[in-house]
């Protein structure tokens, strides 16, 4: 009962992440919405049991691609355009 | 023995999960990014060191671990906010107009 | 009386991460969005304790150990980045 309605507002908060990273201005607002995506996919992972998967998924897609994005972004800073 | 232990527990629990959402309410309320940074981290570590506690004494053998997380917290949170709010002191973030005490600057004129 | 409990700290912790993401949605500026983003990862750690506890697996824990870590170093880079200095 509990885990179900945290499992919807997961969800909700999934969606206005992602259109956060759709929508919002400018890639680093882009790239922290991705990273607010992966978290909360994590989370979702952790109620459907599977621990295994939500630690790679924090490991990987909220921490590593996160870090590895704005490296590169700070690499190619002077050719930006949008 | 045991219900009261889990009733505390559950009690601190709420409480801490309370001081989560007052952080959550200062980020929302509060009028530029250093007010936003001193409500989201003080009370967001206080809430989650509450929570962790109060998950201990449900399920006292999860202990070590748990205290090993409220250390991490308690450790990490503040270096990460004193990093970002230099960095964005560095980089001339606006400050509301009833923001007037800037020691930082002062230091720095001096 | 200890269900009604964790329901109504799983209800307060729900809202904490509406606000956040409030903020996420209006922050002015890139660093507001940061500011947001470290609130709900911290407060992702007490959902995930929470959630250990109602399933009764210590194992879940281990995912809060490594957002723990996470958090800090996730902030620490995106500083640098918006430091200019990365």
């Amino acid at each position: 009962m509990i885990l179900t309605g945290m499992t919807l507002l997961l969800c909700l908060v999934m969606i206005g992440a992602a259109l956060v990273a759709i929508l919002g201005k400018g890639l680093a607002v882009a790239i922290l919405a991705t990273g607010l995506v992966s978290l909360v996919a994590s989370l979702l992972f952790l109620i459907l049991a599977a621990p295994d998967v939500a630690m790679t998924e924090a490991a990987i897609g909220s921490g590593l691609t996160t870090f590895l994005f704005f490296f590169v972004l700070g690499r190619v800073r002077g050719g930006e355009h949008d | 023995m045991a219900a009261l232990l889990e009733l505390t527990g559950a009690m601190l629990l709420v409480v801490g999960a309370f001081f989560l959402l007052l952080g959550g309410l200062g980020l929302v309320r509060m009028p530029d990014l250093f007010n936003r940074i001193q409500a989201g981290t003080k009370t967001t570590t206080l809430g989650t060191v509450l929570s962790l506690l109060g998950v201990a004494l449900m399920e006292p053998q999860w202990g070590w671990k748990l205290l090993l997380i409220a250390l991490f917290i308690l450790f990490t949170n503040p270096i990460s906010a004193q990093v970002l709010a230099r960095s964005a002191h560095r980089t001339g973030e606006a400050k509301s107009c009833k923001t007037v005490v800037d020691r930082l600057e002062e230091d720095q004129q001096a | 009386m200890v269900e009604l409990l964790l329901s109504l700290a799983a209800l307060l912790i729900g809202v904490a991460l509406l606000f956040a993401l409030y903020r996420f949605v209006r922050g002015p500026s890139p660093a507001d969005r940061v500011v947001a983003f470290d609130v709900m990862t911290i407060i992702a750690v007490t959902a995930i304790a929470l959630i250990a506890l109602l399933e009764g697996r210590g194992i879940y824990l281990d995912v809060a150990l490594v957002y723990a870590l996470l958090s800090f170093l996730g902030v620490i880079v995106i500083a640098r980045y918006l430091e200019r200095g990365l």
